[in-house]
């Protein structure tokens, strides 16, 4: 569980089905793949009314993505990485007709660049039933450059884009789908505290 | 009467100051000895002549050079302008608005003719003659909200109203005080003052955005809110937080009265007619620690304030540094004499 301490990151309520939706659209990511089979294993009718969408990430040694498949969805749609997964998802949020749900379920980055393309859409961010399995890793936006550096585990990091010494704000943009990284130096270069390992 | 615009800079070489009489017209934000927050919001009326409240939008003498500020910030960074689609409404909303304050209270600077759409809009100090149709943005050379922030001193936020709550959702951000318009657009209320230390759990928060959601059409609000700047720099946002953040180590005994400045934000807040949306303005008064001690009442006070403030606050506020050196600076201006209660000067 993430601590709600922080006011602008969202809380991840965990997946739950909802009964009344004509269409389940089900996005997730490496230990993701478990929550969504918590929720979905045994229930025929919403399977039958199911596209899920998979990228086994850092849990491709664990077959997930076989025991997704053995629930039989309507649609499957196994991709070998986040970005092939988004657009997929994309393809498919382009043709999405009312009534449909959506889910996601994965690291932090995950839910927020999926939110994120949701609302691109049109949908509301807090309709869409979220679940946070994995890492704790963050995905943050350097506030200097822009640049976005995935798995972030330690506070101060380097900015994979401009090189600054970042530590990573307790702030979260929802459009961004990330946290804000601030430059740790800017007063005195050089003076870096050491890194903590935070977001295992 | 006619306002002598300074030419001065706010980065560089830094030649900003206040005349005597923009001193004595500073909106000083302290009512006490002491400090904390407060949901310190108060209607917009009309103060006494001469101050910031005087009139709705105030004008004074570093306007010009403080809109030539904004250009360079614009040229370097344009995400420092941005707005949702849906946002366009509010933002005729707040043309309208300022252009109708500053052309009534400012005529011999600002004329605004309005022939139903056709509206006409002459800035003087700024050398602009524009005719245009109002709610037609192909005839401005910049979309309303950029268009007229450009030539407004102040930042300004648009907050659509939806879902019961206030979401910050268009801005023009070139002054601010550490925080990010491209990060936080989007936001709503709770989620932008997100990294504000002790207020949420004060439930300051809760009660400002109930009151704000409630906010009338022609009753505007304000409330005043403080920081420090090391150098008179408007700029001081995260985005060059790394250019600018090494300033706050080249305080010393020596150079605090001309290097260290308070800096206050009139904030107020309007409903706005068509759109519903907020009107949320930022403006910065910046005035230097030689400069505020020659209002003695002032002296005395900023030291028992600074003196006593709590660490988180200090810490927040970015003042941890350089507070020492000013708090010694201005004991020597604090001969421990009681203070008149109220923000303005003694009479002299």
């Amino acid at each position: 569980m993430l601590a709600a301490t922080i006011k602008s990151r969202p809380i991840y309520e965990g997946l739950r089905l909802d009964g009344r939706a004509k269409r389940h659209l089900v996005a997730a990511e490496g230990e993701g793949a478990l929550a969504v089979l918590d929720m979905l294993a045994g229930e025929d009718a919403a399977l039958a009314r199911a596209t899920l969408l998979y990228a086994p990430g850092g849990s491709a040694g664990q077959e997930h993505g076989a025991k997704l498949a053995a629930l039989r969805p309507d649609g499957f749609h196994p991709l070998p990485t986040q970005p092939t997964l988004l657009n997929r998802l994309e393809v498919i949020l382009q043709t999405a007709t009312m009534g449909t749900r959506i889910y996601v379920a994965g690291t932090e980055g995950f839910i927020g660049k999926v939110v994120a393309l949701a609302q691109a859409h049109g949908v509301d961010p807090q309709s869409v039933r979220t679940e946070h399995r994995g890492s704790l890793a963050r995905r943050v936006q350097c506030v200097h450059c822009k640049g976005m550096t995935e798995n972030v585990t330690a506070s101060p990091f380097v900015c994979s884009h401009c090189g600054l010494n970042l530590f990573v704000r307790d702030h979260y943009s929802r459009r961004l789908g990330a946290f804000q990284g601030v430059c740790v130096d800017a007063e005195v270069p050089g003076e870096i505290p050491p890194a903590e390992e935070l977001f295992r | 009467m006619t306002i002598q615009f300074k030419q001065e800079t706010f980065r560089d070489d830094f030649t900003f100051s206040n005349s005597p009489e923009a001193i004595r017209r500073f909106p000083f934000p302290f009512d006490k000895d002491e400090y904390m927050y407060a949901v310190n919001i108060e209607q917009h009326m009309p103060g006494p002549v001469k101050s910031p409240f005087e009139f709705p939008i105030d004008i004074d003498e570093h306007y010009v050079s403080e809109m030539r500020d904004r250009a360079l910030v614009l040229k370097e960074d344009p995400l420092r302008c941005q707005s949702l689609p849906h946002m366009i409404t509010a933002e005729w909303d707040l043309l309208e608005l300022l252009m109708e304050s500053m052309a009534k209270n400012y005529p011999e600077h600002f004329t605004l003719t309005r022939d139903g759409d056709r509206w006409h809009w002459i800035n003087r100090p700024l050398g602009i003659d524009q005719a245009f149709t109002f709610g037609d943005v192909s005839t401005l050379p910049q979309p309303p909200m950029e268009y007229v922030t450009r030539q407004c001193q102040g930042d300004f936020a648009l907050l659509d109203q939806r879902l019961d709550n206030l979401w910050m959702d268009a801005g023009m951000i070139t002054t601010q005080a550490d925080w990010s318009l491209d990060f936080d657009i989007g936001m709503n209320f709770m989620e932008w003052h997100a990294p504000v230390p002790l207020a949420h759990d004060m439930g300051i928060f809760e009660r400002a955005l109930k009151f704000l959601l409630n906010l009338q059409q022609g009753r505007p609000v304000r409330r005043l809110n403080w920081t420090m700047t090391v150098n008179p720099r408007l700029d001081t946002s995260p985005e060059n937080y790394h250019k600018w953040g090494a300033d706050r180590t080249t305080v010393t005994p020596e150079n605090v009265g001309d290097k260290v400045h308070l800096r206050v934000e009139l904030q107020a807040l309007w409903r706005l007619p068509r759109s519903n949306a907020i009107v949320f303005s930022i403006r910065a008064y910046m005035i230097k620690m030689n400069e505020l001690v020659t209002i003695p009442k002032w002296g005395r006070r900023l030291h028992r304030v600074l003196r006593d403030l709590k660490p988180e606050l200090a810490d927040y506020k970015g003042l941890t540094r350089y507070r020492a050196d000013t708090v010694a600076y201005l004991a020597k201006h604090d001969d421990g004499a009681p203070t008149s209660p109220g923000f303005f000067p003694d009479p002299e």
